[in-house]
């Protein structure tokens, strides 16, 4: 029976013997024949890992991997069909091109004459005729990756692997390299799997992107999907430029976050803690009469084709880009589409929300001293005689440029009616019983929403105060200033 | 006056004036003078006359390339389950091969020599067979480490690329890993081949009457005859130099990636 799926993983699991590592997490994934499939992540996100259990380099601690529908993971790589392009390109440096690319055709015996019209024909393919009797050193880094893809490509594989092909080469000529291997996939029709940390190639070039994370897959869609609807805050941030913020749903396709209330297109019940994005494209700059929220423009970069603008409203930075160029110091207002708006529902009711660092080096919120130090929030930070923090590498922290997160979940906070007592003041703009306790949105004076869970039951509208303990608290470094 | 970078290279090159140039000058010049300093090509010719010498050369040939040979074989199966197997102690074992070469030359050869005694009862029994085992026991290191070290430079893709290209282990061996090791074994084999050829402190402290090279030269300087031994030695040097120059020409590409000692 013909599959339509060329190769299938199931259950995929990696990690490492001696260190307890878990690479590549339950890994599952369907690659139809033909398709052009990326692997996108950071690096250490398992996409090579995955990559190389494919290839054969790697066994799958646990799981399968179908290839028509025939298990496969315990082959060995010579037993494969399927052929890898490597990162540095591996060309034997001690043959000649003609023989780094009759490599694989002279193990599997194919006759001569028809090696020499094979590696003839590849070598068109990738533009580099004539080249058979040069030596491997004598090309540069573009046509070497060139003959890594004819070698690989000669031996005609049902899918073909690429890891990281384009890392080695300029800009320019990577982005040549991103058209013409496009154009060699859609003409020999051979299924590409393709692993990068590159999303703009990633968006290039795929059928299918695969979006991978601590060695679990966070979204797999095509490039148009993983862009408009990131299925969460680390798909949406990895992919393209995004401004994320916390916020709540306040009632049909109603969101606040960021100071302000906009219509979305997405439904959540109210009350719904949400990540909201906005790309920077879909934000528009008006008058502050006109925005929908309104900041101070704090720093304009031209980019050739439009300017990124960097404004601060309330507690929030917004990244915009637009051609307009209000200068720094303006106040402006933002308008939001709808349709610009993406709603994600939070994954957990973690509150966060950025704190202040005053000038004896303590973090502070709403005007009240937190308290813990900003160097036992460093690792390896120490101070200065002269005042100035420095981090493991004895680099200088500029702290009027760096901000700190906390993150407290929603049972450490406590509701009191000595509204003195809480760190903020707030209205309970929300509650839904949720089983064993109540889940309540506070909407505090300074326009950031909390969410607290509490066995008691208070009233909407109830004024109250917010007890945060600071032991409770997370805190993270989440924008560094450079000296 | 100012420093100029280039005068860092001052000590080296009045090291090589008065190590290396000089004493060529002065080997050219007793090898083609007689005793009363005229010019004579007589220590040349009575060289290739003398059947005695040229038959020491022959020898010589055999038991260093036997010699090399020897070591060739112990070392590169060594190096490579060094460079490739997943020893836990891998310093420590390294250590043990690297071991002797702390010990004196001395002890370690009068060592040899007793166990050999032990062995064969009488050590002139087996002057050739003796020549090699005590060459090879002092040599071998040599030709270990810069195997050793061309095949833990290799980069781990070209195996798993020719395993992809569809060479299973040992086809991968034969055509990427021993190729690509080239470096290291000529390496290895200029630096135990000359010796063999010439180390005749060896053989003598095996009680070893086998006349090498070495013994030839160090004779002709006993009996003064600086003449003749100033020949004999170029005539070696000439041939040194003729190997490597033969050695190094089909692996210009690949010598470049090292293989030198440690």
């Amino acid at each position: 029976m013909e599959t339509e799926n060329i190769i299938e993983l199931r259950h995929v699991t990696k990690s490492f013997a001696d260190n307890g590592f878990v690479a590549v997490n339950d890994f599952n994934l369907e690659v139809k024949r033909g398709e052009f499939v990326t692997f996108l992540g950071p690096s250490g996100c398992g996409k090579t890992t995955t990559l190389r259990m494919i290839a054969g380099f790697e066994m799958p601690t646990s799981g399968e991997i179908l290839l028509n529908g025939n298990p496969i993971q315990n082959l060995p790589p010579y037993e494969r069909p399927i052929n890898t392009v490597f990162q540095r390109y591996a060309l034997f440096p001690h043959m000649n091109i003609f023989d780094n690319i009759a490599f694989g055709l002279r193990q599997k015996k194919v006759p001569k004459d028809q090696i020499e019209k094979k590696v003839k024909r590849v070598l068109s393919l990738v533009d580099l005729e004539g080249f058979e009797e040069r030596r491997v050193t004598t090309l540069s880094g573009g046509q070497q990756q060139r003959i890594a893809i004819a070698r690989a490509l000669v031996n005609e594989p049902e899918i073909l692997l690429l890891d990281e092909p384009l890392g080695a080469l300029d800009l320019k000529m990577r982005q040549e390299m991103q058209l013409e291997l496009k154009e060699m996939h859609d003409h020999l029709g051979i299924t590409f799997i393709y692993v990068t940390h590159d999303q703009e190639e990633a968006l290039t070039m795929s059928d299918k992107i695969v979006i991978m994370s601590e060695g679990k897959i966070q979204q797999i869609g095509t490039p148009e999907d993983v862009y408009n609807e990131p299925k969460n805050a680390f798909v949406a941030d990895f992919v393209g430029e995004s401004n994320i913020f916390s916020g709540i749903m306040t009632g049909k396709r109603r969101v606040r976050f960021c100071g302000g209330e906009f219509t979305c297109v997405d439904d959540f019940p109210e009350g719904t803690h949400i990540t909201a994005v906005v790309r920077p494209e879909d934000v528009v700059l008006t008058t502050p009469e006109k925005g929908m929220i309104q900041g101070e423009v704090t720093s304009v970069i031209f980019k050739g084709m439009h300017y990124e603008i960097a404004v601060q409203s309330g507690r929030n930075e917004m990244e915009i880009r637009s051609t307009r160029t209000p200068k720094v110091g303006e106040q402006v207002g933002m308008v939001i589409e709808p349709d610009g708006i993406h709603v994600i529902q939070a994954a957990e009711d973690t509150n966060r929300f950025l704190v202040d660092i005053n000038e004896n080096y303590r973090l502070s919120y709403n005007g009240k001293v937190l308290d813990t130090s900003v160097t036992k929030l460093i690792r390896g930070g120490h101070r200065l005689e002269d005042g100035t923090i420095v981090d493991e590498n004895g680099d200088k922290l500029d702290l009027s440029r760096a901000k700190f997160e906390a993150e407290i979940q929603p049972s450490d906070i406590e509701m009191t009616d000595n509204y003195e007592d809480g760190l903020v003041e707030g209205n309970i703009s929300n509650l839904i019983y949720q089983g064993d306790h109540y889940s309540y949105v506070i909407h505090a004076d300074n326009g950031q929403d909390f969410v607290v869970y509490d066995e008691d039951l208070w009233n909407m509208n109830d004024r109250v105060g917010l007890v945060m303990p600071v032991e409770k608290m997370k805190f993270t470094l989440k924008k560094q200033g450079r000296q | 006056m100012k420093f100029a970078r280039k005068n860092l290279c001052i000590p080296y090159a009045v090291w090589l004036i008065l190590f290396v140039a000089l004493p060529l000058v002065v080997l050219f010049y007793y090898a083609f003078t007689d005793g009363t300093g005229q010019f004579t090509i007589f220590n040349l010719t009575g060289f290739f006359t003398d059947p005695n010498a040229l038959g020491t050369l022959v020898y010589s040939f055999a038991i260093a390339i036997v010699t090399t040979a020897v070591c060739l074989l112990l070392a590169y199966p060594t190096a490579y389950i060094l460079a490739t197997g997943r020893l836990r102690e891998k310093q420590g074992v390294i250590l043990i091969f690297v071991m002797p070469m702390w010990i004196n030359f001395s002890l370690r050869i009068t060592a040899l020599k007793e166990l050999l005694d032990v062995i064969e009862g009488n050590l002139a029994m087996y002057p050739f067979l003796n020549s090699v085992i005590g060459m090879t026991y002092d040599f071998l290191p040599f030709m270990i480490l810069p195997i050793y070290t061309t095949i833990m430079r290799l980069d781990p893709a070209y195996i798993e690329a020719a395993n992809d290209l569809g060479a299973d282990n040992r086809e991968a061996f034969l055509k990427v890993t021993l190729p690509l090791s080239m470096p290291g074994v000529m390496s290895g084999i200029s630096m135990v081949f000359l010796p063999a050829m010439t180390n005749y402190v060896v053989l003598d402290m095996l009680y070893n009457s086998t006349y090498i090279m070495g013994s030839l030269i160090g004779s002709y300087f006993s009996a003064y005859n600086w003449h003749g031994g100033s020949m004999i030695a170029l005539i070696l040097l000439g041939i040194i130099c003729l190997f490597t120059l033969l050695g190094s020409d089909d692996e210009e590409s690949t010598n470049a990636r090292g293989g030198a000692l440690l």
